[in-house]
């Protein structure tokens, strides 16, 4: 389906998450953010580029695999990105919810 | 989610971690009590040595009469370490650490401890405390909360 985010019209999954990357910028970032209540910090994007740099790499994302990043580890990842923070973070960074159980 | 781990085969272990820090992954708060057998996944000296049963459980595939012979517990625990690893599951003190990193509550059973002969101390640090059954349900008061014993 189609909504409209930032003032583009983006192609998103029942649940939120965009479909196309081409078709996220920060400006498209910020804006699901803003709907989480999370304002977007320096370390918020330090987290949400490496996180987008994994997808590139198509390496299968868990929260184990983010802690060992040391980009951030997972006291702060929940801290940045409360409640949910891979759904909610790969939300943000316009990439597919990571289907893992750890 | 409220957890209540009694059992210390790794299985049951893993069962309860992964259930913890599945909640957590999706925004729940999640406690976790140890109690009885359980207590051997908080035992700093223990958390590292737990097995796979291979006695009492037919879907391991392992006719009982072998199950029992020497070895094969330790046998059986080293194979399903190399799958979990495969699937990047941590170890049980790294996946203890994961749990209190994420916000996990850890708990230990107070009746239990002294049941055992345990000490505070001989718990994994991110262990908050040495409780009874009561506070655990204290803990577990609202709405909306579920309990699962395992």
């Amino acid at each position: 389906m189609e909504t409209t985010l930032a003032g583009k019209t983006i192609s998103i999954n029942e649940e939120g998450y965009l479909t196309d990357f081409t078709q996220w910028d920060e400006k498209v970032g910020e804006t699901i953010a803003a709907e989480a209540d999370i304002t977007l910090s320096p370390r918020h994007w330090e987290v949400i580029k490496y996180l987008q740099n994994e997808h590139r790499n198509q390496v299968a994302l868990s929260i184990r695999r983010v802690g060992k990043s040391g980009v951030v580890d997972i006291k702060e990842f929940y801290a940045l990105f409360p409640k949910a923070p891979l759904k909610t973070a790969t939300k943000i960074a316009g990439i597919p919810k990571p289907a893992s159980c750890i | 989610m409220m957890i209540i781990l009694s059992k210390g085969t790794l299985e049951n272990v893993y069962a309860a971690f992964v259930l913890a820090n599945g909640a957590r992954m999706e925004g729940i708060e999640a406690e976790m009590f140890f109690t009885f057998f359980g207590l051997e996944a908080i035992h700093k000296q223990k958390l590292e040595h737990l097995h796979v049963a291979t006695v009492g459980n037919p879907a391991m595939h392992i006719p009982t009469m072998l199950g029992g012979l020497p070895g094969m517990e330790a046998l059986a625990t080293t194979m399903m370490k190399k799958e979990m690893e495969k699937v990047d599951m941590p170890g049980v003190l790294e996946f203890l650490e994961i749990l209190s990193a994420s916000g996990v509550r850890l708990w230990a059973c107070k009746l239990a401890m002294d049941m055992f002969h345990f000490k505070k101390e001989d718990l994994f640090e991110g262990v908050e405390g040495v409780i009874t059954v009561g506070d655990f349900y204290k803990q577990s008061a609202g709405e909306g909360v579920h309990m699962l014993f395992i």
